[in-house]
């Protein structure tokens, strides 16, 4: 095959699993796949090496697809291959991290012969269990669990698998209708490879997967090649659920290869925060994708010079039967622990500390009297993202999470939930040369007639970003009844009716020092009402006649 | 005034094109675009257009008019001072979009600048929950103080947006009532009025982009009818919209941001209209020019169209590096693709084309004009796909060794010579696009076999074969006036208005009187809409309702009948869904409740009918005496290529590639496996050779 027709062929590889990931967004149900983006698709070679990946919300996904497909072909048996079989498991260890994520694999046949696989993974709505929540002691009290086995048989669904999830889990239409939206996307993702095939008229898939693993090995290396030879440690405390999680890596660079040991890192949590190795992997991997070799696509060679390690019954390497349902919690701020260890060999390369996870909440409504419609309401909203080395972190923007928030006028449709507020929180950005990212203010309650339990998935309450080469730190999260009655920042809480929870979503921590900020962009910021004139003259110095000044230039309607 | 005369003009970045059509005949002409005062080009061109035609612009009895003016005042930020008033606690909405990155692995990622910068955003206490009831009332009296506040900002326009305000729209129009006596002077713009649809960051941002660009456009606007009266044209001048049809320059004045992307809607309605000539109902149309590709899907001679696109990209060309506009838009996609788009090799030693563009200077390497790095153009000539002597008519000399230095060094790191470099290069920006049109085909649920090409734009004819094997694509029309596409579109289009509204409607919960008003009403504003441009003509009212099982988040269009509008019940409604449900992704899913939540009606006059192609007689099976060395990808060599002036073929005559038909404006690439067949209206029809 010619260099040109295999430049030809990575390319469409990646539009196959493109299309793949869009083919399962237009025919979900779950919100979180199709509103947020939490989902993955990628096509392996026969050995079930990873040869491309979509790009989409979840880096939570990267490697956990990449060891996904061996698990299956070993737990399968290579010789039961059939064509027209579909796989399926939702199992957190050998899938994605916790029971909501199921993974579907289908065996790509052409010609008769096995060429390769597809697979994909989506976060559904429901597992049954104990809903979607902290408060489960083990895996098992978190919903119904499926091993690594056959969805379809040659062709034939089984029927009793199905009978058996249908039976387990709250919207049974829903999660059977994302397992089909599932399996239909392998499907169109096998029905582009088969074309691909008979255009570039190849017998399998070895040739074009050695040019894409050798070609992404190379690049790989090359970029580790130039960094320096050094090993340093990062540390981070946060919230936890009842105590706090002290978060510790060692990052070590060799030649060839980069290693993140987790060991110092705290223990399982009682509560569903835990994490699985897989996730933990992807997460670590990510940071230093982002800041290594951003532009390598994921595949099974680009990887594998990233070996992260963690010893066993820690919280970030939690083994079965830990509870794992909110891992994404302590998986998000990962990348921040290992962006404080590879700041000490690479300078002026990685961002301060930001709000890191996602600042999710469940609301259950319920009317107050007689009988009424119950709700679900779930929502997915960020904090400030910590301040880069040349540029102001990115305002009430999700870090690492990729996935987007929903509507507020969607998400009144879902329930008899009402979202006062949805705004930026001024002065929660950490001062600095770069300021960081600003939070958000959230208020929201129950409809009139309905009272709800909240159930929170906030960290950083008493733990914010921490500034970074003399940056102040974001603001913290606070959370609270609008009378002033207290709530905490993990669990599920009782919100009467009439009520409001007030949020303010934490923000990014500052980098440098606040001192050599241009003046110029104190001045925009003060116009804008991203910072107050008390911030103004406090963290920058401004003074009182320039206060004045700026806020006669607004009310004249120039922009600074 | 002669109402068979009519002028089509296209306002595009680099050319002004202005179309005559009279009693059959077409005259068109290419004018530079004169940025400081747009309407100058338009009546050169309409005096060269004339003087070609020998009649009077007085006699002209319609102009056809669209324009890139808005998008690029958005693009390049040039609006007006612009105000944005909103619903208390939504002060950043517009600021905060998706909450998302749209590029995951860029640590120093930056987000685009809102429209309008924070302090020029003001909430007032108020609010409307998602049944349209209102929770919190409107104080006329904060308003009022509201509007004292603003008179020091000296605005020149203000964006009205509240949450839910597409169920009830009282508050917004209070606001208006109140600006409207208190500042008189200053435009104002409401979300209910502009995009009455659910999703507040589209609709607000929707809203603010018609108030940031109504000045500029009220302005132009008027400008362009007085010059045209003044030079004697003082016919009715309409606008073409972006989702493909025309309105009264009222209208375009009230809601300009339904002219964005009116040149490219434009090409599509040229293409569907050939479309039409040839009774042909799959086609997928493909505008390739200097920058930027566009692909369109155009079924049953209907382009495609959509509610939502993004304007302004800032990230190479990036899905959500842009702004969205919510509004009724032949749906497309546009890559960084075109002639001048530029190659390097990256950190993976493969090759990338694009987005970034050599543009008009200093151009391809080839120009000569000082640029080194390769583009397509320059890949183009040393494959032989253009005669060095004769590219735009011969007015610029390409230069062949400029483009081999520039592709030698392209493939140095690769140990590739110029011409596989160049091979290399054609086949990625062919496989760029080729993605872009299968991941658009997945998008709405297309297979492209059984499609047809229609291709026009300068670069297109080079490529489109190309894309055709890619695509599997056995059919493929090059029309004339290719170059003037959109001009000639916009004289195909039909007066059209589309009124949508955004309500939620389960069909267990379905409410048949509710219903029946909600599409009388709809019915009855974009029908008043066509009725302002054209008193006499029948106008016709489609139905169409946004469907989807509760739950899911993406709705698919389902269209009703006048009948079924009229007498709606949710059994046939659930029926007509099921039936394109399944079409769509293979199966219905079972004992799901289904949800309307946008219902749509658009009022349109007929489409200028196509007259049928008269039957292609017997022609000649033509053997051209010049020759060139061409590159066929397929084949991955080179062929010996005849070399055949387009002007010369004769309807039925025949060329067997590999060949290049050649004309002023571009070449058409015939590849070995196709053949091309002159038809009566000048198209050049190419089909795959069955082997």
């Amino acid at each position: 095959m010619s260099n040109v027709a295999n430049q030809v062929m990575w390319n469409r590889l990646i539009s196959i699993v493109e299309e793949q990931a869009q083919a399962l967004v237009r025919t979900a149900f779950s919100t979180s796949v199709r509103e947020a983006g939490d989902l993955s698709a990628g096509v392996y070679n026969a050995e079930g090496l990873m040869l491309a990946q979509a790009v989409t919300g979840t880096p939570g996904h990267v490697n956990a697809m990449a060891d996904a497909v061996p698990h299956f072909i070993r737990r399968i048996g290579r010789d039961t291959i059939r064509e027209g079989d579909v796989y399926i498991t939702n199992d957190p260890w050998e899938g994605t991290g916790h029971l909501h994520d199921f993974t579907v694999v289908t065996p790509a046949f052409h010609q008769g012969r096995l060429a390769g696989f597809f697979a994909c993974t989506a976060h559904v709505v429901d597992v049954g269990g104990r809903g979607f929540g902290a408060d489960a002691a083990s895996v098992y009290e978190e919903g119904i669990h499926i091993p690594i086995m056959r969805f379809a048989d040659a062709g034939t669904v089984d029927a009793t698998l199905i009978g058996i999830i249908r039976s387990n889990v709250r919207e049974p239409d829903q999660v059977i209708g994302d397992l089909y939206a599932l399996a239909t996307c392998n499907e169109i993702g096998q029905r582009r490879l088969t074309e691909m095939m008979g255009e570039f008229a190849l017998d399998d898939l070895t040739g074009i997967g050695s040019f894409i693993l050798e070609n992404s090995r190379r690049a790989t290396l090359e970029r580790i090649a130039a960094l320096p030879r050094d090993t340093a440690t990062g540390a981070m405390r946060i919230d936890g659920f009842d105590v706090p999680i002290d978060l510790c890596v060692s990052l070590t660079i060799n030649g060839d290869r980069i290693t993140c040991d987790f060991t110092g890192t705290s223990g399982i949590d009682k509560k569903g925060i835990n994490v699985p190795l897989v996730y933990t992997k992807a997460y670590a991997c990510y940071a230093l994708k982002c800041a290594i070799a951003p532009e390598i696509p994921n595949n099974a060679a680009s990887l594998a010079p990233f070996e992260i390690t963690a010893p066993e019954g820690s919280i970030v390497n939690a083994v079965h039967p830990a509870p794992v349902a909110l891992r994404h919690i302590i998986g998000h701020m990962i990348p921040d622990v290992v962006f404080d260890a590879l700041d000490k060999i690479l300078p002026a390369t990685v961002p301060a500390e930001g709000a890191g996870c996602l600042c999710n909440f469940q609301v259950s409504l319920r009317p107050t009297t007689g009988q009424g419609r119950r709700a679900e309401v779930l929502t997915f909203n960020s904090g400030g993202a910590g301040a880069r080395p040349g540029v102001d972190g990115l305002n009430a923007t999700a870090f690492p999470s990729g996935v987007m928030t929903m509507p507020v006028e969607a998400t009144e449709h879902t329930g008899p939930v009402i979202i006062w507020r949805k705004e930026l929180r001024p002065d929660s950005g950490g001062a600095g040369q770069y300021r960081g990212g600003l939070g958000q203010y959230m208020e929201v309650g129950p409809a009139a007639g309905f009272e709800a339990d909240f159930s929170a998935m906030f960290d950083r309450v008493h733990h914010p970003a921490r500034g970074r080469q003399g940056g102040a730190d974001g603001a913290a999260t606070t959370i609270a009844l609008d009378d002033g009655g207290v709530m905490q920042g993990k669990g599920k809480q009782f919100v009467p009716a009439g009520r409001r929870v007030m949020l303010g979503l934490p923000g990014g921590a500052g980098y440098g020092d606040p001192a050599s900020r241009d003046p110029e962009l104190v001045k925009r910021d003060l116009a804008r009402g991203y910072i107050s004139a008390k911030a103004a003259m406090r963290d920058y110095g401004l003074s009182e006649a320039d206060i004045a000044a700026i806020e006669t230039q607004v009310t004249k309607g120039d922009t600074a | 005034m002669q109402h068979d005369i009519r002028m089509g003009v296209d306002i595009g970045g680099t050319f002004t094109d202005v179309v005559l059509e009279s009693a059959g005949t077409s005259h068109s002409t290419k004018v530079l675009t004169t940025y400081a005062a747009p309407e100058d080009a338009i009546i050169d061109g309409m005096h060269q257009v004339c003087a070609k035609a020998g009649i009077a612009p007085a006699q002209i009895g319609q102009i056809i008019h669209g324009t890139t003016l808005a998008t690029n005042a958005l693009i390049e930020r040039r609006g007006a001072r612009t105000a944005l008033i909103t619903t208390q606690g939504f002060r950043d909405v517009i600021e905060m979009r998706t909450e998302s990155r749209f590029e995951q692995y860029d640590l120093n990622l930056q987000l685009p600048e809102p429209l309008l910068p924070r302090q020029h955003r003001f909430t007032l206490a108020e609010r409307v929950d998602a049944q349209g009831n209102v929770l919190i009332p409107l104080d006329r009296a904060e308003v009022v103080a509201m509007a004292d506040t603003l008179a020091s900002y000296n605005f020149e326009s203000i964006a009205v947006g509240l949450i839910h305000a597409y169920l009830n729209p009282d508050h917004e129009k209070m606001i208006r009532d109140v600006l409207a006596e208190k500042l008189p002077d200053v435009m104002v713009s409401l979300s209910s009025e502009v995009s009455p649809q659910m999703r507040e960051y589209e609709r607000f941002n929707t809203t603010v982009a018609n108030a940031y660009i109504k000045p500029l456009m009220k302005s132009y606007l008027g400008r362009l009818k007085t010059r045209l009266a003044d030079e004697g044209a003082d016919c009715p001048v309409f606008l073409m919209h972006s989702g493909g049809g025309i309105i009264s320059i009222e209208n375009a004045a009230e809601f300009p941001v339904r002219l964005v992307e009116s040149g490219p809607a434009g090409g599509a309605v040229f293409a569907a209209h050939i479309a039409a000539r040839y009774g042909l109902d799959k086609i997928l149309s493909f505008d390739m020019g200097g920058t930027t590709a566009k692909i369109c899907l155009i079924k049953n001679q209907t382009p495609k169209t959509a509610r939502v696109f993004e304007v302004a990209r800032s990230y190479r060309f990036k899905k959500g590096s842009g702004m969205p506009i919510s509004i009724p838009v032949i749906d497309m996609v546009e890559i960084g693709a075109g002639g001048g788009s530029l190659a390097h090799v990256d950190a993976m030693r493969q090759i990338r084309v694009g987005p970034e563009s050599a543009g008009s200077e200093p151009g391809p390497a080839c120009y000569g004009r000082g640029g080194a790095r390769p583009a397509v153009t320059d890949a183009d000539l040393l494959l032989g796909k253009l005669d060095p002597d004769n590219f735009a008519g011969g007015s610029i000399k390409l230069h062949k060794d400029a483009s081999k230095a520039a592709l030698s060094a392209l493939g140095a790191p690769l140990d590739m010579d110029a011409i596989t470099a160049a091979y290399g290069l054609a086949e990625v920006v062919d496989e760029n696009m080729a993605n872009a049109a299968r991941v658009h085909a997945v998008e709405n649920g297309e297979d492209l076999a059984g499609y047809t090409m229609i291709a026009f734009g300068g670069a297109a004819p080079l490529h489109a074969g190309r894309l055709c094997e890619k695509l599997g694509i056995t059919r493929l029309l090059v029309p004339t006036g290719a170059g003037v596409g959109s001009a000639i579109g916009f004289l195909r289009a039909p007066f059209s208005f589309e009124a949508t509204r955004s309500v939620y409607m389960k069909l267990s919960a379905f409410d048949s009187g509710q219903v029946r008003d909600l599409l009388a009403a709809l019915a009855a504003e974009a029908t008043g809409f066509v009725r302002n441009c054209d008193a006499k003509a029948p106008i016709e009212a489609q139905y169409k309702v946004y469907m989807r099982y509760t739950g899911q988040g993406w709705e698919i269009p389902v269209s009703l009948t006048a009948d079924q509008a009229q007498n709606p019940d949710a059994a046939s409604f659930q029926a007509l869904f099921e039936a394109d449900y399944a079409s769509l992704f293979g199966r219905i899913v079972t004992g799901m409740d289904i949800e309307i939540t946008v219902w749509a009606v658009n009022a349109t006059t007929a489409s200028v009918s196509a007259a049928p192609l008269a039957e292609t007689p017997a022609g000649r099976q033509v053997t051209a005496g010049d020759h060139r060395a061409l590159f066929d990808p397929a084949l991955a060599r080179m062929t010996d290529a005849q070399v055949v002036p387009r002007a010369s073929l004769s309807p039925g005559d025949h060329v067997t590639g590999p060949a290049l038909i050649t004309e002023d404006e571009t070449t058409i690439v015939i590849p070995v496996s196709r053949m091309a067949t002159a038809r009566p209206d000048g198209t050049i029809d190419i089909t795959e050779i069955r082997t």
